[in-house]
């Protein structure tokens, strides 16, 4: 049991960081499960190609909120192109993928055992790619 | 009564630990007797139906006509020729919903529909009669409802969020009284409930075989002759025609004018088969006795909020764990081999009024024994440990 559920991902699932609306937020995206009905819903603020501040709202399992708090850290003070590089990483590593270097993402390695699961650790990081692409408002895990 | 043995996909270790299926509502398991018939067919009658002289042709058209006589018996239907196979209820209601005619463009549904009792009813104007806090239905508000624009009614027999068992009697006794028919969705009601269609009265009744022990891939609507016989064919193409020329063809009469095509007869052989199985056992009762036991079982865990508590109701338990995500609740119990349905259940709108987006069910059935919901609650003290 502990594979999946990680005291790193109790803890952000239970007390998610960057929880909230953000003041001066210039993108975002919503993220829907149709399979559970979870939506998150994700505010950035980027100034030139820089994230500056990114929070989150909304619902969800423990994998998928423990990931979105965990992405709020992360990509603060990316460039879009580091973010779309991390996004790459988390991407490989629900897929049994290394996590080195990825810090307290690692802790969803354990998604990769959990085929069903994959999804609800990616919905922030897609809703993430969304909102930095500027273009699709909502996302769904089901694509 | 020990029907477990019954079930050869029950015996199994899922994680390391003995599996526990409370997950029947979704789809039953299958007792080996079904496995067996299947495997049987396929072995020595396998041909097509209704088409060839042969002896094998002979053999599965007569194994295919069985099974419907022997589904006509099972549900009381005054004949055979008022049961149709369809894929499964899905089908049976697209099929409704497509060929019943009428210049009426209001469909009355009650707010414990399942979405396939829903959906396809979108195209009409969708009137919904609401429960109570309970998950009973208001029947007030349904007869109200009930007017000189209404197509048709289409209402569950049971409920598979909550378990409510609908008062169908009632419900058809108020459509007809203001001449219109009715449609219902037995799905979860031909596993548990005896079902007589001539004495409920309703017009259309339809049940899929995967959830009464039988194989996917079937189901049945019944209909009215009269009514099924008015109504336009469905799908069209082999077997559902009389004669064909280049420009145009006639058709058969029900049921075969709704069966375009090669029928899933190994499936009609396993639904038979599962009848078979299901009669001359009382499973009622059995299950009632575990439905309460399991109610014991979750009111004693911190934390365990049940949905809904229907005053007549089959072995359905919907719940919310507080604080944790169901689907988190369903992966730890997996982890400790126990299955449960998470989600919104296929009838969003219905948690909706019950103010959630997704709930934990676990489901009985006729093989289900009190220490799988003993199980159960070990498994959710060791979900609040999780997530304590
Ligand atoms: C009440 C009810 N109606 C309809 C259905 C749909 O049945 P099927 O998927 O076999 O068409 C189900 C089960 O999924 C159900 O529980």
């Amino acid at each position: 049991m502990t594979d999946l559920y990680q005291q790193t991902i109790v803890e952000h699932a239970k007390r998610p960081r960057n929880f909230g609306p953000l003041p001066g937020a210039n993108r975002g995206a919503q993220g829907v499960n149709p399979l559970c009905g979870d939506e998150i819903e994700l505010h950035l603020r980027v100034e030139g190609d820089r994230v500056e501040a990114a929070t989150f709202e909304g619902a969800g399992c423990a994998v998928c909120v423990a990931s979105a708090s965990m992405m709020t850290l992360a990509v603060k003070g990316s460039s879009a192109a580091d973010a779309a590089r991390l996004m790459q990483r988390v991407r490989d590593l629900v897929a049994g993928g290394d996590g080195k270097n990825l810090g307290e993402i690692e802790s969803l390695k354990g998604v990769a055992r959990y085929p069903a699961r994959r999804k609800c650790a990616l919905l922030a990081w897609r809703a993430l790619e969304a909102a930095l692409a500027g273009e699709a408002t909502q996302v769904s895990t089901e694509l | 009564m020990n029907l477990w043995r019954d079930f050869p996909a029950l015996d199994q270790a899922v994680h390391g630990k003995p599996l526990v299926y409370l997950d029947s509502a979704a789809t039953s398991q299958k007792p080996r007797a079904v496995i067996d018939a299947i495997s049987r067919f396929y072995e020595q009658d396998n041909a097509n139906v209704h088409r060839g002289v042969h002896a094998l042709a002979e053999r599965a058209t007569a194994q295919l006509e069985d099974a419907r006589e022997r589904v006509r018996r099972f549900i009381n239907a005054a004949r055979a020729d008022e049961i149709v196979f369809v894929r499964g209820v899905t089908e049976a209601v697209n099929l409704v919903a497509d060929s019943f005619e009428s210049d009426r463009d209001e469909i009355v549904v009650t707010a414990l529909e399942h979405h396939s009792n829903l959906v396809p009813w979108q195209r009409f104007k969708v009137r919904v009669a609401g429960v109570d806090d309970r998950g009973d239905l208001r029947l007030d508000e349904l007869e109200k409802l009930i007017g000189p624009r209404t197509r048709l009614v289409a209402a569950a027999h049971v409920s598979n969020a909550l378990g409510t068992i609908n008062p169908v009697e009632k419900i058809v006794k108020l459509a007809h009284d203001k001449g219109v028919a009715v449609l219902l969705d037995g799905a979860q009601a031909a596993p548990h409930l005896k079902v007589d269609v001539q004495r409920i009265g309703c017009d259309f009744y339809a049940f899929s075989a995967h959830k009464m022990y039988g194989p996917m891939g079937i189901g049945v609507l019944y209909g009215k002759a009269a009514l099924l016989d008015a109504m336009r064919p469905w799908q069209r193409g082999g077997e559902m025609v009389q004669k064909v020329s280049w420009e145009s063809a006639t058709y058969q009469k029900a049921p075969y004018r709704f069966e375009a095509g090669t029928p899933d007869v190994a499936a009609a052989v396993g639904l038979r088969a599962a009848i078979e199985w299901l009669s001359g056992k009382d499973l009622l009762e059995h299950e009632q006795g575990l439905l309460r036991r399991g109610i014991d079982v979750l009111q004693t865990i911190p934390g365990v909020r049940l949905l809904g508590a229907p005053r007549e109701r089959i072995g359905i338990l919907t719940f919310t764990v507080e604080g944790v995500h169901p689907h988190d609740v369903g992966t730890v119990l997996d982890q400790e081999g126990i299955a449960v349905r998470t989600g919104h259940l296929c009838a969003q709108p219905l948690l909706e009024r019950f103010g959630q987006t997704a709930v934990v069910r676990a489901s009985l059935a006729a093989y289900s024994r009190p220490e799988d919901l003993d199980a159960l609650g070990a498994g959710l003290h060791k979900v609040r440990e999780t997530f304590g």
